[in-house]
């Protein structure tokens, strides 16, 4: 009972700080909205808090650049984060799985081999990775851009994580007495009881994967195949020619809108799910 | 579960074939390659390639005489100012979020809107930061006639400035995905455990420090171990904010931007050298993050228990 | 549960097709080499610039595609246009990689023509590097054929031995375009000639800074808007040929006084750090209190006037305190065309025919590169300008062409300007000393380029 007055202060605390943390970031995409509507000379004069006309103009102008294929990459890029976030979650959880339920020799070794090669940037194998994929002909194809998620050393690790919280192995020897091969075990079992991780790193791997530009930057050559950020990219590097800022932020705006109608979509089931996870222990 | 009959060993092997396989095509041997190129004088010049020629391990030192220790503590220095607020907020929220007893009206809207930030891509976020932060954008003309300053301030002229927006966007982008993640992990704790605490008298900041922080260590592990990822991999945002220069005085050039800076130039052997210092660090900074989560206590509920019953000696003080 | 197997197998099939079209893709009718022309015209550049002039010019074009990739020609045969841009060397990277592949590409995948900016074109023109294929071999004759281009402009497309190997449709000279209203109110005329005598040089024009000043008004918005003027008259090559150092010229050392002591005196705006900026194009904005820029052709026409949100007629231009260039897209016949006929007719057409550069100079206000031509538009006053008030910017612009003499260039001059513009902006900017911005660019410049073991600097 005693802490009742303390609650009412705790609440009001709380949804001020939701509140100023909730202005900030929305605060950016007003910005970016409004100076999406916005001509290039109005955007001259300086920051206006108010929307200008130029939504559809400018929309026009960054659909119909055949320099910057937008919607072709837009498609790209769905394809790419689409098989990257499935791939990603579906064998980490695969790979947690087989390491968690099963003993074998190189287990111990697995593991620790996963962990050691957690924190190794991307980067750092850049160089390397951009000569093997010429070589295997994948230069300029999306599929270097999809396959090498089936290895995520940091989606296995929280997949583990979540594994050992929540899949009782009683559960495994349960259905295997039912006759259920380990393939169809882990299909149909273990894959539903790991939902609301999966959702979770599913939508991570999804915008990571939507938003990475260093690996598509080095692999991507032509224009068809590009992705969302090498043409942003493109679009600001535009020189003297093309300078139009307000074209630069239709486009970021345009490049968003996929991504948060996902999450939108999306963040209901992931926030149910996790609320699932908890219930059902 | 040690009891595993050992016909399903071979499923073991089966089910973590593909990451290794995976693993082993598309990065242990472009490391390999890495690796091997940090031993060689290997550019091009114009459109001209030079090398390669076996230099030994000159690439190495001459990395050493270089600045590269001092992007090292830009790096640390932009991150720390980054993920503290990250972390501590994320754990606010997620608390407060899993609290029943804490009422917070619009709770799904204020869960949707804090993960919005980490949707944009960094470089396109950094460049809208650009440009509000310019001398003549919107933010110095906003507190302009607001009257709180009298003359623009030159948020990108000083180290601390360009420093703290990079470590302020960081933050801005990344709290609200460690939130969700924070609260993955609350969630999954039992409820039963809440409510036996609840008639312990444990709750509020005892709740937090007793049963949650204990009982979330792994995902905490987790973060921090992301997180250390993504700080070491620190490129995209100064990168734009500075136009690739780490300006002012190179003071907010990253690991990962020096790295670039070799990869543009096309200088195989000394991106190579630099890749593989990155490398070691990356394995010594994991090794003490394993290290310090994992060891001996792999779910956190032996220091949970201990806490226990410390409290418990305390209160019977 | 349904709806999302869907998806995903849509997914799915969508990757398959993707995967199996860059299967096929890769390999073409490598057995197709004979001397027929091939069908496809590759060109690569940094910006439609070079499209519109041969859609303006060239005879042959039937249409371009309305997205401005393909430019299909009267025979049938293709223009592909392939576009990435200058910024952080994006365009170079790829074109290198594209050369580097020339050899093992199938035809219609051969680069056949590229452009190159006065900036770099010296990495491509390089006998040794040989992608640039020397004009005589192309059947055009730089004596005859191109007698009435800029001589600088070929010496700038021409490698070490003077062999020219590419060739050019403008000319950059540079003038200094200055708002009439802020003339008006400081000068009391805005007159350009009267003006030109308050610019003619830079102690007249330090004399003249420091009466606007007086007014409350910047000179230039930038140090870096000086640059080229001393950066055009250099003696020496950056980096002299087959050498391994930097010499960084007295003249740059120049531009670094007079530019922090033009700081320090309040004649430029502190805030704009820098060209291609925001607060650059700002600067440009009737709100600003910049007095003027130093442009050539494209940049009045391209930057101060998008910039601009006045009256139009507001500018004028006069003559530079010093003469310079700025610019120059270079068009190069690539090694390895297999349209090399196609590619002799479009250089001719965009590059040397008189006719044509006039009219590219009236439509796009091009400075174009033909000696003749440009006297005749000094003194036609069709060529007048409705952004300079009806001025006719040629009377100016023919004069300070003559006078150019292009500074010594080596393929390493893009990353020695940029550079030396960076880590001399801290030092501007007070916040490091003189000192540690030579040691900065030092560190850049050898980052930039692995084979550099020295920088020079001038007593």
């Amino acid at each position: 009972m005693k802490s009742k007055e303390p609650n009412a202060f705790r609440s009001i605390i709380a949804h001020l700080v939701l509140i100023i943390l909730s202005l900030m970031c929305l605060f950016f995409f007003y910005i970016l909205v409004i100076n999406a509507t916005r001509s290039h000379a109005d955007l001259q004069k300086g920051f206006s808090a108010l929307p200008g006309k130029y939504f559809f103009e400018n929309l026009k102008k960054v659909a119909n650049d055949g320099t910057f294929p937008m919607f072709r990459g837009i498609f790209n890029s769905l394809i790419v984060s689409g098989c990257s976030a499935a791939l990603c979650t579906y064998f980490s959880s695969l790979t947690a799985y087989g390491i968690y339920v099963y003993d074998f020799k190189l287990k111990k070794i697995a593991f620790t081999f996963i962990m050691a090669i957690l924190v190794m940037p991307t980067q750092v194998t850049a160089m390397g990775f951009l000569r093997l994929i010429t070589n295997m002909g994948m230069y300029d194809s999306l599929l270097p851009l999809i396959i090498p998620s089936i290895a995520s050393p940091s989606v296995f690790y929280f997949m583990y994580s979540y594994i050992q919280s929540s899949l009782p192995v009683s559960l495994v020897e349960a259905a295997r007495i039912d006759g259920s091969g380990e393939f169809r075990t882990f299909n149909q079992i273990v894959i539903p009881i790991m939902k609301p991780a999966i959702a979770v790193q599913a939508i991570f791997a999804f915008v990571g994967s939507w938003n990475n530009y260093f690996v598509p930057a080095l692999v991507i050559q032509s224009k068809d195949k590009a992705t969302v950020p090498i043409l942003i990219a493109t679009l600001r590097g535009a020189d003297y020619m093309n300078f139009d800022s307000a074209k630069i932020y239709m486009m970021i705006m345009v490049a968003i809108v996929p991504i948060v109608m996902i999450y939108l979509l999306l963040s209901k089931y992931i926030i149910a799910g996790v609320t699932l996870g908890g219930v059902k222990e | 579960m040690k009891k595993k009959s050992i016909s399903y060993s071979k499923w073991g092997y089966i089910f973590i074939l593909p990451f290794f396989l995976c693993y082993f095509i598309f990065s242990l041997i472009p490391l390999a390659d890495t690796i091997r190129y940090s031993f060689f004088e290997y550019y091009r010049s114009g459109i001209k390639e030079i090398g390669p020629t076996f230099i030994g391990v000159d690439n190495y030192a001459s990395l050493l005489k270089s600045d590269m220790l001092k992007y090292g503590a830009n790096t640390l220095t932009m991150w720390v100012i980054g993920f503290i607020p990250q972390i501590v907020i994320a754990l606010l929220l997620a608390v407060w979020f899993t609290d029943i007893r804490l009422k917070i009206h619009g709770k799904q809207f204020f869960k949707v809107v804090i993960y919005l930030p980490n949707l944009i891509m960094a470089s396109a976020f950094s460049m809208l930061f650009f440009t509000m932060f310019s001398t003549n954008g919107p933010v110095n003309a906003i507190l302009m006639s607001l009257g709180v300053i009298r003359e623009q301030i030159d948020f990108m002229g000083s180290a601390l400035g360009t420093r703290s927006l990079v470590g302020f966007m960081n933050f801005l982008m990344w709290f609200g995905n460690t939130t969700i993640m924070l609260m993955a992990a609350i969630m999954g704790i039992s409820v039963d455990i809440f409510e036996a605490a609840e008639i312990d008298g444990c709750y509020g900041v005892k709740r937090f420090y007793y049963i949650i922080f204990p009982l979330i260590r792994p995902i905490l592990a987790y973060t921090l171990i992301t997180a250390i990822i993504g700080g070491l991999q620190m490129f995209d945002v100064p990168q734009i904010l500075t136009n690739g220069q780490g300006t002012p005085d190179r003071t907010s050039m990253t690991l990962i931007m020096f790295l670039n800076s070799h990869l543009k130039s096309k200088n195989y052997g000394m991106a190579g050298a630099l890749s593989v210092y990155l490398f070691i660090v990356s394995g010594i900074l994991c090794f003490f993050v394993y290290k310090m989560t994992n060891d001996n206590d792999p779910d956190g509920s032996k220091a949970a228990a201990k806490r226990k019953v410390k409290e418990e000696r305390s209160r019977r003080k | 549960m349904k709806k999302r197997m869907i998806s995903l197998i849509l997914v799915a099939s969508m990757c398959a097709g993707t995967l199996a079209g860059c299967g096929n893709s890769g390999k073409s009718n490598a057995g197709a080499d004979t001397a027929e022309e091939g069908k496809v015209i590759n060109i690569y550049s940094w910006n439609d610039e070079f499209r519109e002039r041969v859609e303006a010019v060239y005879p042959k074009v039937e249409k371009t595609s309305s997205d401005g990739t393909v430019t299909t020609l009267k025979d049938g045969t293709e223009i592909h246009w392939i576009i990435n841009p200058n910024q952080d060397g994006v365009y170079q990277q790829k074109l290198d990689e594209a050369l580097l592949n020339q050899e093992n590409a199938a035809d219609d995948d051969k680069i056949d023509i590229f452009l190159s900016e006065t900036d770099y074109v010296n990495k491509y023109t390089d006998a040794d590097a040989d992608v640039a294929i020397p004009l005589k071999d192309l059947g055009i004759d730089p004596d005859t054929d191109l007698k009435d281009q800029y001589s600088f402009t070929k010496t700038t497309a021409s490698d070490a031995n003077g062999v020219q190997r590419g060739s050019t449709w403008q000319c950059c000279p540079g003038l200094l375009v200055y708002r009439r209203d802020i003339a008006k109110d400081v000068f009391g005329t805005d007159d350009p000639k009267q003006v030109g005598e308050k610019v003619k040089d830079w102690d007249t024009m330090k004399a003249t800074a420091e009466e606007l000043k007086s007014k409350g008004y910047f000179t230039f918005a930038s140090y870096t808007d000086t640059f080229r003027l001393y950066g055009n008259s250099i003696s020496e090559s950056w980096v002299k040929p087959g050498e391994t150092t930097v010499n960084v010229d007295p003249m740059i050392m120049n531009w670094v006084e007079s530019s922090k002591e033009w700081l320090d005196a309040g004649y430029l705006d502190k805030t704009v750090k820098g060209q291609w900026n925001d607060d650059w194009n700002k600067s440009m904005g009737s709100a600003s209190k910049v007095f003027s820029f130093l442009l050539p052709a494209w940049g009045i026409d391209f930057v101060l006037n998008p910039n601009w949100d006045g009256e139009t007629g507001a500018w004028a231009v006069t003559n530079p305190p010093q003469e310079y260039n700025w610019g120059g897209s270079y068009v190069h016949a690539c090694t390895g065309t297999d349209n090399p006929e196609y590619v002799k007719d479009i250089i001719l057409a965009v590059t040397a025919n008189q006719d044509n550069l006039l009219k590219i100079s009236k439509d796009y206000s091009d400075f174009t590169n033909t000696t003749d031509g440009m006297k005749k538009a000094a003194a036609d006053s069709s060529f007048a300008s409705e952004f300079l008030g009806g001025q006719n910017p040629f009377e100016y612009f023919a004069p300070v062409a003559e006078k150019i003499k292009i500074a010594p260039l080596s393929a390493y001059d893009q990353g020695c300007v940029e550079l030396i513009q960076n880590s001399f902006n801290d030092y501007f900017q007070g916040k490091v000393d003189f000192e540690k911005a030579k040691y900065n660019f030092e560190t850049a410049i050898k980052e930039r380029y692995p084979d550099i073991t020295e920088v020079i600097w001038p007593e």
